[in-house]
């Protein structure tokens, strides 16, 4: 099983999906992340899925999991770059990834969590 | 992976990594077959969701792919096959938000909305058949 690795960039950390994601990646990826933020403090994680060519419910499902995850340690998270065939089939399978932030590229997530970052007491 | 040019080829599916192979078959036989992007994206993702169910409820199988032709359009066909316990109430089956296991309950009935043509074979004690196919526009 090949594991996604995580940056840190700052009070940020980026994952960058550059595999065909099997599911033992992808709950993988949950408790690493996990992990990761509780050690790190972090407030932010972005996920960037410019690379990732198909999204099922299953890998769906594990953003709306992290970003559920990263709350309870107070952290945001936002998913970038998703393709726009992604998107419409997406749509078309019925999930709405409700409840988690999208931008258009890296760029902009990174300056909504800069954003939501502010005024924090860290 | 290139497909070949004649006849359906099969792939197991006993694991989680078989779900990405089946994936990536799907794929090859859909750019082979010229599908747009959208379609592509459709068909594949379509059987991805089918691939798990085979392994997660029907406790693995085999996919089957193929470049089909009806004498008007090319289009891909993939066909998922288990030997578990069959789906009992297919109308229930096919509810969007109904799941007998873990998932979201968007497997079956999202994979339908993605494809053209789904047909679905199931009995129980014997098994279930789900055949997907997306024709090129």
């Amino acid at each position: 099983m090949e594991r996604v690795p995580i940056l840190k960039i700052g009070g940020v950390l980026l994952v960058s999906i550059q595999i065909d994601l099997q599911d033992q990646s992808v709950l993988a990826l949950q408790e690493d992340l996990a992990e990761k933020i509780s050690s790190t403090g972090a407030h932010g994680v972005v996920i960037d899925i410019s690379a990732v060519e198909i999204v099922d419910s299953f890998i769906g499902r594990m953003f709306a999991t992290i970003a559920s995850i990263s709350r309870l340690f107070d952290a945001d998270t936002v998913v970038v770059g998703m393709r726009p065939a992604v998107a419409i089939t997406l749509v078309e399978l019925g999930l709405t990834l409700g409840g988690v932030r999208t931008a258009l590229d890296l760029e902009r997530g990174m300056k909504i969590l800069g954003q939501l970052g502010r005024g924090r007491t860290t | 992976m290139p497909p070949r040019s004649e006849g359906p080829e099969q792939v197991p599916i006993s694991g989680d990594d078989d779900v990405v192979r089946v994936r990536q078959l799907v794929r090859a036989y859909a750019q082979q077959t010229k599908l747009s992007l959208v379609d592509q994206t459709k068909l594949v993702t379509a059987a991805s969701e089918l691939a798990r169910n085979t392994l997660i409820y029907g406790g693995g199988g085999f996919a089957r792919v193929e470049e089909v032709n009806d004498g008007r359009r090319a289009g891909v066909r993939a066909s998922f096959h288990d030997e578990g316990p069959g789906i009992p109430d297919l109308t229930l089956a096919l509810a969007d938000g109904w799941s007998s296991g873990s998932g979201l309950g968007l497997g079956l009935s999202g994979a339908r909305r993605l494809v053209d043509q789904f047909d679905l074979d199931t009995e129980v004690g014997r098994g279930t058949v789900v055949t997907v196919t997306k024709w090129k526009r």
